[in-house]
């Protein structure tokens, strides 16, 4: 109950951070339209069967989400160093809260990005059943757990110079082979995405298409993911706590 | 003192805490026992790296110590500090930017489960006509009072100040003092350590003399100036030796500049009427007390630390 006024704050500081709108709401909005606007009525995008606004349309989203989770931990590894941190914890905040908090934020930042690209795809002709938007949405929040695990853990690991191009280098890095900007087609390099939850993040596009759009494999990395980044991120959280 | 009437508030016992460093372990703070009841105001006084720091830390809860035990109001530091029974200002520290002053103080208030009103707090800090601008956009002098602010805001019992007027200009520093004065009208309990031998004397009930990591001498100003060695007496007295005037009772030690003559006096009122008695053509007689400043190098540079010890 306490902690509601210091969530509340934190939403407030990260919808007026500038660098943040644009890496994570205004960049990947602008590249949507770029890539998806010339094509937007090719209806099967390389043989996938996925319309091009969609495909485009889910593949900026996982850009734009993965970057607003892992600027929580920017905003982490800052705190740290400016000592912020330490003032917290010299209030009742509790520092699980601090935590929470910091994910809750990467959430609710993930969504309005997922919102402003759902508008986008409105725009240039996605239609979908309500059920496959809810499917689609469910399947890109569940793929960024890991995400907002690795976050938390950059946050403490990272030093504060370093974590601007961690988070951009890693946010590229995996959108780009994961098939965000086109799709992989069969391969080497969709083997190893598909190890990758990012791959399966751009997956949740597959919605349009009939049948399950995770097969078992897909949710056994996404799981799988999650569980190592959690323990990582503990783990570097709880070193942390005991130090600072 | 009845101790039945008095809460405990700060308590110490055998607090140890050494580092390890390239040139062997560092006992930064080597055995303290405090005791620090409800309502007091102690000032910590050391210099730079005797221990002052380390020892608010360990008292915070925020460096667990090697040794020893901490209880704030009877409780462990962290659970202390989740009941909302302390507020600090630390040394270092920036604030978060992207919030007004007005956000982020309320906001810490919002932590405690009875903070005072934010305006009430941001005008007793100078800060009332600034409350809407953003944390980024504030200069040095402040965003300190913003700090002094987020101390305060959370009305805690127990407020913790790490050298809190490093860098405050005359004005800003008379400030901080006039609220941390009032604060502890309040019966708040306040800890500040400081390295200004001023401010342990004007504004604190009672110092703690750190050096080395121990505490070497604990009492009221008066106590530890008298500890050192009282009073002096200053006169005009030529040609007179200073074996003499050592002899008379009550000096302890005398000194000669030109003319003038220094007599340190364990007491300066059998000093003086001895001095009179036989020396009447003394001038320019000052009786004063021994500055603080005089009493902490005295008691810093004793080889015997334990024995300035009051009984507190």
């Amino acid at each position: 109950m306490m902690t509601l006024g210091y969530t509340r704050l934190e939403l407030l500081r990260t919808l007026r951070n500038r660098r943040f709108l644009i890496l994570s709401l205004a960049f990947p909005l602008g590249l949507y339209f770029l890539s998806a606007a010339p094509n937007r009525h090719e209806l099967d995008l390389r043989g996938t069967g996925i319309s091009a606004p969609l495909y485009f349309m889910v593949g900026l989203a996982a850009f734009g989400t993965m970057a607003a989770m892992l600027s929580s931990g920017a905003r982490i590894a800052a705190e740290r160093t400016a000592g912020w941190t330490r003032q917290l914890r010299l209030t009742p905040l509790p520092a699980g809260a601090y935590l929470r908090t910091k994910i809750v934020t990467g959430y609710a930042m993930a969504m309005l990005t997922l919102g402003l690209l759902y508008l986008g795809g409105l725009v240039l002709g996605v239609r979908l059943a309500p059920a496959q938007w809810l499917a689609m949405t469910g399947l890109i929040l569940l793929a960024l757990v890991p995400f907002a695990a690795f976050g938390v853990w950059l946050g403490h690991v990272i030093t504060v110079d370093a974590i601007g191009p961690a988070v951009g280098a890693t946010t590229a890095v995996l959108s780009f082979i994961s098939g965000a900007w086109y799709p992989l087609g069969h391969g080497t390099l969709e083997d190893i995405a598909q190890c990758l939850p990012s791959y399966w993040l751009i997956q949740a596009s597959r919605v349009s298409l009939a049948g399950d759009v995770w097969p078992a494999k897909g949710w056994l990395v996404v799981a799988a993911w999650s569980v190592a980044m959690i323990a990582l991120a503990a783990r570097a959280y709880r070193r942390d706590t005991q130090r600072v | 003192m009845d101790t039945q009437t008095k809460r405990a508030g700060v308590e110490a016992r055998g607090l140890g805490k050494t580092f390890s460093t390239p040139s062997g372990p560092l006992a930064a703070v080597n055995g303290i026992d405090l005791a620090i009841p409800a309502g007091e105001t102690v000032a910590l006084l050391g210099a730079n790296g005797a221990g002052k720091s380390t020892t608010i830390d360990m008292l915070l809860g925020l460096t667990p110590p090697d040794r020893g035990e901490v209880r704030l109001f009877g409780l462990a530091p962290a659970a202390a500090v989740a009941a909302g029974k302390v507020a600090a200002m630390l040394q270092t520290g920036e604030l978060v930017r992207d919030v007004s002053i007005r956000e982020l103080v309320a906001m810490a208030g919002s932590l405690y489960p009875a903070p005072r009103p934010v305006d009430e707090v941001l005008r007793e800090v100078g800060i009332a006509e600034l409350s809407g601008r953003r944390t980024e956009r504030l200069s040095g002098g402040q965003a300190q009072r913003v700090r002094f602010a987020l101390a305060l805001v959370g009305n805690a019992d127990l407020l913790v100040f790490d050298e809190p007027t490093v860098g405050m200009d005359v004005e800003a520093r008379r400030e901080f003092w006039r609220v941390v004065r009032s604060t502890a009208a309040r019966g708040k309990t306040i800890v500040f350590a400081t390295h200004y031998l001023e401010e342990a004397d004007s504004y604190a009930d009672r110092i703690v003399v750190m050096a080395g990591g121990r505490i070497i001498a604990d009492g009221a100003a008066t106590e530890i100036k008298a500890r050192a060695g009282a009073r002096t007496i200053k006169a005009t007295l030529p040609g007179v030796a200073l074996a003499a005037l050592e002899a008379l009772p009550g000096v302890t030690r005398a000194e000669r500049r030109g003319d003038a003559v220094t007599l340190a006096c364990g007491d300066s009122d059998r000093a003086i009427r001895a001095l009179l008695a036989s020396h009447a053509d003394a001038r320019d007689i000052e009786v004063a007390g021994v500055r603080l400043e005089e009493a902490f190098v005295a008691l810093t540079a004793s080889p015997a630390h334990p024995s300035l010890r009051s009984a507190a």
